[in-house]
């Protein structure tokens, strides 16, 4: 197996990313003809994939890596190989047809520069996804493409609709992201590598690890949720608040075919195992089955197509979870082919929505001679989807059949019914609108231009050419694809025509008649399943928003309960804790220090300590606050003057100056907050007070003898002492760490202190004003509306 | 507090704070001082100011809001350590040059275009918190 290295492919990774920052300013100065100039981006990725072709055809693989953090064995390391590049080319290609279609599906939209940003960025992600080796770089690349799954589905952000969609795709899929990374992290310490081709190479050691079955159910997961498996499906649905070209792209053809990706990259390492043919055939099956038949229920366009999705993504699952060298191929067809016809069909949803102003399909009609192309590319799309000669979707179809000849007879009458409901659902998208006698629509309906036809044309060419061409498609794509999911040479032998009765074609003849039979009795079919949702009454849809309702609930109860807002019970328990953790270990484990000896003080240390001492006396027996606060400085200036008696100049200097500003500020704090003159707390409360007081004060006191009593460690002094001179060029000790041996740690020290003063005036403006809830409650949460004030100091 | 001697004497016991504060800055590389402790001193110098002649004399002195010093501190400091991006050494490794200005040799460094950050984002954040909370005074 030969492995080349090409350098271009960071190039290739990062491209979506530098055009997703400069098409704001491309929209600004084309307006919607952006989308040509920014379609030659995509476009060109996939000519550089292309080249790659004959090499991954003939076996080898192409790699690129740069160290990233060599500390941790994190790579930005790339990896090309069939099961990469089929899906680089499907996102480059579709991508760069989705952009075309985007400039005329949302020209006129004032945020379109965002959008094709937004939509770029997720390009660049997904392609990153599927190209990665390092398991961390596959990793960040699995959440970037949930984030600009987010900023995507709710780019309509004045819709509540969008939002809580959008918020709910990403708490699905960013919860199924942390499963992955802890899946991916206990793959890399079995393994003891972080590269994917590696970890591919290792043969049986996951299988055989004893962490088999953890890593198994994490990866699974990660891949449920981003696919759509039930009972994870809702949110793919719901995604269907975004435009149009985000649902053909995104939540069809690419990003929820990341799961699949990802259990179809593992299948060699974690594939082949009874769990394994147990759990992913048994959740596809049902996804199939869930998907079609609530496909049925649907009248809108979008949520046909979108229910479908999710059936095909189980049908994906369930041949993968087979491990067998045939249904593998026909899984590897299958996507190929739904990427292509699921588009298409998409942005002929989208067409229609835009040029007919409705996209449910009981108030279209009669379209055919209105938008003649798009009707064309909209029956060659569901005649793949149908599994009908001579598209690519009947190659798969034909094969898959045949793969799962040898398993169960379940998953085979499965696959069958939701063939056939997907034929179903493929004719109703692609004749109901057409057919018929002409409907009135809100908008008048005609051809749309080219930006938006050029897509879903192209695809059904594209779908309608790899089937003719079926050897060669097989031979140069498909074939090396299914041979890197297997994790061994596959025989590929596709006809587009069966050469003789087989069982495959009986069981294609079978889900025809089912699916015509089904077809014509729609209307019907929709009814009963729409009375059976009623009656079950309940779905995880409704379930996420239990869950989400109860823990904001909780975190409200908890919040409540323990910050009440009172500073005197922050103060209490946060010093008596101190307190107790000074002192317990010293007392449980009977180590006090020894009292050490101690010089006889000179006259002025004495001194120094004496003011010290009279300032503590009084600030306890000060009358008012501001005495004491004057007091307590005092003390303060005293401790200074010790800390310069005894050379730490720096300290000292410090220390002054924290003085008279925490003197200057307490005041000001005091006069700020209308605290009374005389401080009025009963005398137990005194007494409580005082007790922690000295509990702490003691604490400390003990631990710094114990501190000192140790021996001193004089290797990081002696470090300083020799090179700061030398090597950062400073004669004060304390300075050159400070900005220099430990720079990083003050840059983030000073980031706090510009964070708290920003909290600090933010407190200060809001507590004079109005009130405001201590948690922000969620649109859906309206039952409880009297969260207490943030009074935080009163 | 607003006597008419603490009034006059105020202005001219900031400034010279104000440039002490410098002073302590520039220095602290040799000598005991620095970013912090200078920041502190400039921060003490304002609120000393904004005490005497009232919080609007102080920000009308410095023009801008606190904060955005502190802001423009933070991107120094986080500057100075970008810096050694171009030059091809690690994060935040200090660069110094010795150019010659007006006839003497003086030392500039990236620790020192960070210590100066330091000084604005300590003196920025600490003068928006005295100020913030010496205005309720006037209103």
């Amino acid at each position: 197996m030969t492995s080349e290295t090409h350098d271009w492919i960071f190039l290739a990774a990062a491209a979506p990313f530098l055009a997703a920052l400069v098409a704001p300013v491309l929209h600004r100065l084309l307006g919607a003809r952006a989308g040509w100039v920014l379609a030659l981006v995509p476009f060109a990725i996939f000519l550089q994939f292309a080249s790659l072709v004959p090499l991954v055809a003939a076996g080898g693989t192409a790699t690129a890596a740069a160290d990233w953090l060599p500390a941790y064995g994190v790579r930005l390391s790339y990896f090309i190989d069939g099961l990469s590049l089929v899906f680089a080319l499907l996102i480059s290609g579709i991508g760069t047809l989705i952009v075309v279609y985007a400039g005329g599906y949302l020209a006129g939209h004032p945020q379109l520069g965002r959008f094709f940003s937004f939509i770029l960025m997720f390009m660049g992600a997904m392609l990153g996804l599927v190209i990665a080796d390092n398991l961390i770089a596959l990793f960040i690349y699995w959440e970037l493409t949930s984030i600009t799954s987010f900023l995507l589905i709710g780019f309509d952000h004045s819709r509540a609709a969008s939002r809580r969609a959008a918020l709910q795709a990403l708490l699905v899929t960013g919860g199924g992201g942390l499963a992955l990374m802890a899946g991916v992290l206990l793959i890399a310490s079995v393994t003891g590598t972080k590269e994917m081709s590696e970890v591919l190479a290792s043969g049986d050691v996951l299988r055989n690890s004893l962490l088999y079955v953890p890593i198994l159910l994490l990866v699974l997961g990660g891949a449920f949720t981003k696919s759509a498996q039930f009972p994870f499906h809702f949110w793919l649905p719901n995604a269907m608040e975004a435009p149009t070209p985000v649902s053909a792209y995104l939540h069809s053809a690419t990003m929820v075919k990341a799961g699949v990706y990802l259990l179809m990259r593992l299948q060699p390492v974690l594939g082949d195992t009874v769990l394994w043919m147990t759990i992913l055939p048994l959740f596809g099956a049902v996804t199939l089955l869930v998907g079609t038949l609530l496909a049925v229920r649907q009248t809108d366009l979008k949520l046909m197509l979108a229910y479908t999705t999710v059936a095909s993504l189980g049908l994906l699952v369930l041949l993968t979870g087979t491990s067998s060298e045939k249904a593998i191929e026909g899984a590897v067809l299958y996507l190929f082919a739904h990427s292509l016809f699921k588009g298409a069909l998409f942005m002929v949803a989208g067409i229609i929505d835009h040029e007919a102003g409705t996209r449910d399909v009981t108030k279209l009609g009669g379209l055919r001679k209105l938008m003649p192309i798009t009707f064309a590319a909209a029956l060659v799309g569901a005649i793949s989807m149908a599994g009908l000669p001579v598209m690519i979707g009947f190659v798969a179809k034909e094969v898959l059949y045949e793969g799962l000849l040898g398993s169960s007879i379940w998953l085979l009458a499965a696959a069958v019914a939701g063939n056939a409901l997907m034929l179903v659902i493929g004719f109703a998208v692609a004749l109901k609108p057409f057919l018929g006698p002409e409907v009135h629509t809100p908008k008048h309906a005609h051809e749309g231009p080219p930006a938006l036809w050029l897509g879903p044309v192209v695809l059904g060419l594209v779908g309608l050419a790899s089937a003719l061409a079926v050897g060669t498609t097989g031979s140069l794509l498909l074939g090396p694809m299914a041979a890197a999911v297997f994790g061994g040479p596959v025989e590929s032998d596709l006809h587009l025509i069966p050469t003789y009765i087989s069982a495959p074609l009986l069981l294609s003849i079978l889900t025809v008649i089912l699916g015509v039979g089904a077809f014509l009795a729609l209307d019907r079919l929709r009814d009963l399943v729409a009375r059976a949702l009623k009656v079950i009454g309940w779905g995880p849809d409704r379930g996420f928003d239990q869950v989400v309702s109860v823990i904001v609930r909780f975190s409200a109860v908890l919040t409540r309960s323990i910050q009440g807002g009172r500073l005197e019970v922050y103060m209490t328990v946060t010093l008596a804790l101190v307190a107790l953790t000074l002192l317990l270990p010293m007392g449980l484990t009977g180590t006090w220090p020894a009292m050490p000896a101690m010089p006889e003080p000179t006259f002025y240390e004495a001194g120094v300590i004496l003011i010290a001492l009279l300032g503590l006396a009084a600030v306890v027996a000060a009358r008012t606050r501001l005495t004491a606060i004057v007091s307590l400085g005092i003390q303060g200036f005293a401790v200074a003057l010790i800390f310069m008696l005894f050379g730490a100049p720096d300290l000292s200097f410090t220390q002054f100056m924290v003085e008279t500003l925490s003197v200057v500020i307490l005041t000001l704090a005091m006069t700020r907050l209308n605290l009374a003159e005389r401080d009025h707390r009963p005398s137990s409360q005194r007494l409580l007070d005082g007790t922690i007081a000295i509990t702490c004060g003691a604490g400390f006191g003990l631990i710094l003898l114990a501190v000192t009593q140790q021996a001193f460690d004089r290797r990081l002094t002696d470090f300083f002492d020799a090179y700061s001179r030398t090597i950062a060029h400073g004669r004060n000790v304390v300075n050159v760490i400070i900005v220099d041996f430990r720079g990083l740690d003050t840059l983030g020290e000073i980031a706090v202190v510009m964070i708290t003063g920003l909290a600090i005036l933010a407190v200060v403006r809001l507590s004079g004003r109005r009130r405001v809830p201590v948690v922000p409650e969620p649109e859906q949460v309206v039952a409880s509306r009297h969260s207490r004030g943030a009074e935080t100091v009163r | 507090m607003r006597t008419l001697i603490f009034r006059t004497v105020a202005p001219y016991i900031a400034s010279l704070m104000l440039l002490f504060s410098i002073f302590v800055l520039l220095r602290g590389h040799n000598d005991p001082g620095g970013g912090f402790i200078g920041g502190l001193i400039g921060a003490s110098g304002l609120a000393i100011y904004g005490l005497a002649c009232g919080v609007a004399t102080v920000r009308r002195a410095i023009r801008v809001h606190p904060m955005s010093i502190a802001g423009i501190g933070l991107i120094l400091a986080a500057l100075a350590g970008i810096l050694s991006l171009p030059a091809g050494v690690p994060f935040m490794t200090g660069l110094w040059v010795y150019p010659t200005i007006l006839g003497s040799e003086a030392a500039l460094s990236t620790p020192m275009l960070f210590d100066i950050g330091v000084y604005c984002v300590v003196m920025g954040a600490i003068t928006s918190i005295a100020l913030c909370l010496e205005e309720y005074d006037g209103d």
